[in-house]
């Protein structure tokens, strides 16, 4: 029974999030014809207006007007007093000639690549993690799922010491292998690499929860079947698990590189905002961030947003056309 | 489930049943791994300064260190910014149920004009970057002499639409046939709504209550931009801008750190089932 209510809200995710995107789902409304359907119809009258309407002026408020206004500035220029001023395509030109927005790109692009390698790893343990009879699975689950929970701000904190060159515990770990540990937080590349992996450490655990439910809708049988076969283990794992698994496992691929490529607290708590490593190693969000609210500059950040809109999007297509030669229907 | 299925489960523990203890070395290193920053954490929190700097590592600080968490309250405005982070996330936890639940139900079962361009407009958003309406958002928060102040930080969090896709999907997935006896009985829609559907949804507004809670006690970019003070700060923004602060000990921060994610730490072990299977099931943050 346990397990009957822990599957039941996970698992139909990978079947449910395209129809997100699709015009409107078809739920009840497709039996219409009945009469009592119709007389819904009629009676209800001003009463969806009550229902939707505090929702709807706070969304257009706070989000669809916003939305077009960034669209509308990102070909303004601001005074130093505020006031913007039509300037065409100059916050546009200007960000094509910058090289630290190819600087950002190529650093969120390395953060990305190296979170996602925590897939593979995801996929594994959460393979081993519904091993059927596991004992103590439940208390494994907490455990990698603790670092998704936490406030990044907070926790980066203790990242930030844990990757001091000089008394950070990574460094001693390394040092006992021999291995003359770096300046984690004051190299370049280096600080990349450690709030990399602090991503990975951090999204690990909820890839493991997306594909465990994946992994629950595989029918035992095929196991069993297998095993008749001779299959070994790795075998059953490669031929069984990761082609059914390949729904979920394109869905937290999508997810996770989606919320990759908006990387901000982790950069911004461990490094902090003075490190003299922060332009070489700045994400694009950190970017815009530091064109709009530091140095004032929110044309220009309005351009960057969109830039950063535009890039998500065509990565997420880029995948949706790649998923038709993996994902298996 | 299934009893073939059990049976067939049963079969696959007593054929895999012998070779499970690599399985746990492997599960205990990786779970060892994931939980350390979280142990290291305290053990710094109570450790000085010296330890904490210390090249070889002080695994145990020997005398514990307690008067660094009263530290945190007489260095950092922590209780201002616990009160901050409360507040906010109680404000954007009830608003958000309130104002997704209504506009989910009325997507849901109810016709009006317009219901399906709205509805694709509302969703519209889940597309976009945040980045992309931030800085218009706090044009407007500025506009109503918002900034620095509790209700600028609240303010868009207020509205949801992916709270509003969620209990949308939560009154599709409810049978009808309830919902029409209400309305024989001459129940008007608020009523059939308060007192029928919404109690029936209550999974998904634990879900919904669940995601609300952790995303704005963590939210970081947005009450950094609206707020410049650090007594009004949350505690996330208070944290992160502490980050280049030398004048703290790190012991002192440890323990403000470990304080500013307890709740919803504790929150997370005392809920667990609900908030995996929650988070899981939204797939967003």
């Amino acid at each position: 029974m346990t397990i009957h209510t822990e599957r039941h809200p996970t698992a139909d995710i990978p079947a449910r999030t395209p129809r997100a995107s699709g015009p409107g789902a078809h739920g009840p409304e497709r039996r219409t014809g009945t009469p009592t359907r119709a007389g819904l119809r009629r009676t209800d009258g001003y009463w969806p207006w009550l229902f939707v309407l505090p929702l709807l002026i706070g969304v257009g408020t706070f989000y669809i007007w916003p939305i077009i206004q960034t669209f509308w500035y990102s070909f303004t220029t601001w005074g130093v007093f505020g006031g913007a001023t039509f300037s065409g395509v100059a916050n546009y030109v200007r960000l094509v000639s910058d090289p630290q927005l190819y600087q950002s790109l190529l650093n969120t692009v390395v953060y990305t690549v190296i979170v996602l390698l925590g897939i593979p790893l995801a996929v594994w343990l959460a393979s081993l993690l519904n091993t059927p009879g596991l004992r103590f699975a439940q208390f494994y689950r907490v455990l990698f799922f603790l670092p998704y929970v936490a406030m990044p701000a907070a926790i980066a904190l203790v990242w930030r010491i844990m990757f001091n060159g000089d008394y950070g515990i990574v460094n001693w770990f390394l040092g006992r292998f021999g291995i003359d540990g770096p300046y984690w937080i004051s190299t370049p590349g280096f600080a990349l690499v450690a709030v990399s992996l602090v991503g990975l450490w951090s999204s690990l655990g909820f890839s493991m929860i997306i594909l465990g439910a994946g992994l629950k809708d595989i029918p035992p049988e095929l196991y069993e079947a297998a095993e008749l076969d001779g299959a070994s283990r790795w075998r059953q794992f490669r031929s069984v698990t990761v082609p059914l698994l390949s729904p979920s496992i394109f869905f937290v691929v999508i997810v996770t590189t989606i919320s990759s490529f908006q990387l901000f607290d982790l950069l911004y708590a461990i490094l902090g905002s003075t490190n003299p490593v922060i332009p070489k190693t700045m994400s694009l969000v950190f970017y815009f961030y530091s064109a709009g609210f530091i140095d004032n500059d929110k044309g220009f950040a309005a351009a960057i947003a969109m830039v950063i809109f535009v890039l998500i999007g065509i990565v997420t297509l880029v995948q949706f056309r790649i998923q038709r030669k993996w994902v298996q229907a | 489930m299934t009893s073939s299925a059990i049976t067939a489960r049963r079969r696959a523990r007593s054929r895999r049943g012998g070779s499970h203890w690599w399985i746990h070395v492997v599960l205990g290193v990786g779970g060892f791994v994931m939980a350390f920053p979280f142990l290291w954490q305290i053990i710094m929190s109570l450790s000085t300064n010296a330890q904490v700097q210390s090249v070889t590592p002080t695994f145990w600080p020997g005398e514990l260190q307690w008067q660094n968490y009263a530290q945190v309250f007489e260095r950092l405005p922590f209780l201002s910014q616990l009160g901050t982070s409360v507040m906010v996330t109680v404000i954007r936890t009830l608003a958000q149920i309130v104002l997704c639940t209504l506009a989910g139900y009325a997507f849901a079962r109810m016709r009006f004009r317009g219901r399906a361009v709205l509805l694709a407009i509302v969703l519209s958003i889940l597309l976009v970057p945040s980045q992309v309406y931030l800085i218009s958002q706090y044009q407007i928060v500025q506009g109503f002499g918002w900034l620095d102040t509790l209700m600028g930080i609240v303010a868009p969090g207020l509205f949801s639409a992916f709270g509003t896709f969620l209990m949308r999907t939560a009154f599709l997935n409810l049978p009808p046939e309830l919902e029409e006896a209400a309305r024989m009985d001459g129940a008007n829609p608020f009523q059939t709504f308060w007192r029928i559907m919404l109690p029936l949804a209550r999974p998904s507004i634990s879900v919904l209550a669940i995601t609300t809670v952790l995303w704005s006690w963590n939210e970081l970019l947005w009450p950094l931009v609206v707020s410049t003070r650090a007594e009004d700060m949350p505690l996330a923004a208070g944290l992160a801008t502490l980050s280049g602060d030398r004048t703290i000990d790190y012991p002192v921060l440890m323990a403000a750190s470990l304080m500013a994610m307890a709740p919803v730490l504790i929150m997370f072990v005392v809920l667990q089932r609900r908030v995996i299977d929650g988070l899981a099931s939204s797939g967003l943050k």
